[in-house]
């Protein structure tokens, strides 16, 4: 299978969703990415039996963190598939890049730090 | 240990918004345990502040160091000679740790990042409830191990009141009545001629600030002369 | 004598007694007070004055205590270690007494969270048990919590609540104990719906000698309506209103309800004069105390004898 999905995702390995944490996710945004999303094993396959529903938990806490600093919560998402699925990993590619397009680019990128 | 909970954002917004330098200090003990204000808090609240203040035009400069302990000054010392770098300082360690850092820089303002919450039992990872109110005079002995000061929402030293619930206390479903439960664990053990007499009205030993010598910790050359 | 207040007096006489309660009004009009009043002077031998009733801010429990003793009704004059300390308790009871009032009410009040301040400190210094204990110190022996002399004893006839339906059963009649322990005179159950197992309450009490050393007065509440018993049953904490009395609600059209509650209470309270055990009745007709002439009537309570 060659899918085809938007070059603007650049995809970090991680042995399990439930190793992601909310800096990771927070960091990526402060650093000028303009969206970060997590794909989980389907809930209820996690091989650590609940990494994806941490995951879960804690994209949620970010997407608050993110409305109480003032950027959109939608930066941040959730998404869960089987590895057998290449199809839905391409879609979810491609819906997660639409909705960034329609967030527009992050907008701290365009402030300038304070150190 | 004792528990806190992070302070919503905007209230930490509001109590930093005269100050453009500002370090975060974290404690590593309990306040990390309870996933409140330890290092990964720390770099969190750090992140925040720095984008949020960004946002607004009005950025920040910010450091963050998370000291072993905030209650001890050993530690404390450890920022003796960095905190002049910094406008004000924001601690996420308990009330006493907030309390002994702004004792050791009394000229810089210190801001509280966290509400302290208590003394509590870690149920689960990031789940912790409360157990005791450090009344000063404890009477598990004679309550099965269960505090009817903490526990009970009345605190009442000879419960349960009117308002018990099959088992649950009047306020809530969901909380256990504590003398219904100190009754069941009593009566499990044979013990309930514990609660047969009447508790007598409590001396209350945290109506003053409590301090507390150990016994054969004095020390004489330090007494001033 | 302890207090030699009218409801003591009836009490020791081994007559049958029976109280009524008045709940103060949320504003600082005398004449609401004296409005429910009318209703229940001459009917019942001592009237409860809540005392800031379901953590709801009223008139002060004294005050309104007060109004009714210039109306010529003989107050029992409710508190809850709630709202006040030792101190300002133990003050509210010398003025209390140095007032006229002679029969108080000892409670530990419902928590802050159901009422009008929920955010409020509840301040518990001393329970129901320990105020019992010591208004009884401050009496007989004419001392202070702290142990310090009283100058003049209050004569208070010290009464306090039971409620035999809450969980644990078995441990009722043993708090029951506690009480008398403390130094209670009288007793005010929660309202009765249970009369199974009312029953099987007052037995042990009479078994474990209980009844010998302190006056019971069951209480009673109508059911205005089915809607105000499934509130009772399912929303009230520590109530206990069997199927039957739903039934029998629901049995009747709705226009008849309210007179289906009070026959319901007219029965319970002619075998409650029969009860050994129970020395009378506690009327809680809650903003229902134009209705109390009627059940007074009723149930052959009329005329309250002079004590």
């Amino acid at each position: 299978m060659r899918l085809e999905y938007p070059s603007s995702v650049k995809v970090i390995f991680v042995p399990c969703t439930g190793k992601v944490d909310v800096i990771h996710l927070l960091t990526a945004i402060q650093k000028g990415a303009d969206g970060v999303y997590c794909v989980g094993c389907l809930e209820g396959t996690c091989h650590y039996n609940e990494g994806n529903l941490r995951c879960r938990e804690r994209v949620d806490y970010v997407r608050s963190l993110l409305q109480e600093i003032g950027l959109e919560a939608d930066r941040v998402r959730m998404y869960n598939l089987s590895s057998g699925e290449g199809p839905t990993f391409a879609a979810y590619a491609k819906e997660m890049n639409e909705n960034i397009l329609k967030l527009g680019p992050n907008p701290l990128k365009k402030k300038t730090a304070g150190r | 240990m004792i528990v806190a909970k992070r302070k919503p954002f905007d209230e930490i917004m509001q109590l930093l918004k005269g100050h453009r330098k500002i370090l975060v200090v974290g404690c590593g003990t309990c306040v990390a345990v309870c996933l409140a204000g330890g290092e990964k808090e720390v770099a969190v609240l750090t992140a925040e502040l720095e984008m949020a203040r960004r946002l607004a035009e009005n950025p920040v400069e910010l450091g963050s160091a998370t000291l072993e302990r905030q209650c001890d000054r050993e530690y404390l010392a450890q920022l003796d000679g960095k905190v002049d770098a910094y406008d004000a300082l924001i601690s996420m360690a308990c009330g006493v740790g907030i309390q002994f850092l702004a004792e050791r820089f009394p000229h810089k303002p210190v801001y509280p990042a966290v509400d302290t919450a208590g003394l509590a039992v870690n149920q689960d990872v990031g789940w912790y409830e409360e157990r005791c109110r450090s009344c000063g005079r404890c009477v598990l002995g004679l309550t099965g191990g269960i505090c009817p000061v903490t526990m009970c929402a009345k605190g009442l030293y000879n419960g349960p009141c009117g308002g018990t619930n099959k088992g649950s206390c009047e306020i809530n479903a969901d909380q256990p009545c504590a003398w219904n439960a100190i009754y069941e664990r009593l009566k499990a053990q044979g013990r309930l001629d514990c609660i047969l007499d009447l508790q007598p009205p409590h001396d209350w030993k945290d109506m003053t600030p409590r301090s507390l010598i150990q016994p054969g910790y004095k020390k004489p050359e330090k007494a001033k002369a | 004598m302890k207090s030699g207040s009218n409801l003591e007096k009836i009490l020791k006489s081994g007559q049958f007694a029976f109280t009524g309660e008045l709940g103060p009004p949320r504003g600082a009009h005398a004449e609401e007070v004296r409005k429910k009043a009318v209703h229940l002077k001459g009917r019942v031998d001592a009237v409860n004055i809540t005392d800031n009733q379901t953590a709801m801010v009223r008139m002060a429990s004294w005050a309104a205590s007060l109004i009714l003793i210039q109306e010529g009704i003989e107050p029992n004059y409710q508190m809850v270690c709630r709202d006040r300390n030792r101190l300002a308790m133990q003050a509210d009871i010398l003025g209390a007494f140095a007032l006229g009032i002679r029969n108080m009410l000892c409670l530990t009040g419902d928590h802050c969270q159901f009422g009008d301040h929920p955010t409020a400190k509840g301040v518990f210094d001393i329970d129901s048990m320990q105020l019992i204990f010591m208004v009884k110190k401050l009496r007989d022996e004419g001392k202070f919590l702290s142990g310090a002399d009283v100058d003049g004893r209050p004569q208070i006839f010290i009464g306090a609540a039971a409620n035999p339906f809450a969980d644990p059963f078995e441990w009722r009649v043993h708090r029951l104990a506690k009480k008398i322990q403390a130094g209670v005179d009288f007793i005010q159950t929660q309202c009765i719906y249970n009369m199974a197992k009312f029953r099987e309450w007052i037995r042990q009490a009479n078994d474990m000698g209980l009844t010998e050393k302190v006056y019971i007065l069951a209480g009673v509440t109508p059911m205005k309506s089915l809607g105000m018993a499934k509130y009772m049953k399912s929303k009230v904490p520590g109530m206990d209103v069997p199927d039957e009395i739903i039934s029998r609600l629901q049995g009747v059209p709705r226009d008849k309800q309210a007179e289906e509650g009070i026959r319901i209470a007219l029965e319970q309270i002619a075998e409650f004069k029969e009860m050994k055990g129970v020395h009378g009745v506690h009327l809680m007709a809650i903003e229902w105390e134009h209705r109390v002439p009627e059940i007074a009537e009723r149930a052959g309570m009329l005329p309250r004898p002079h004590a």
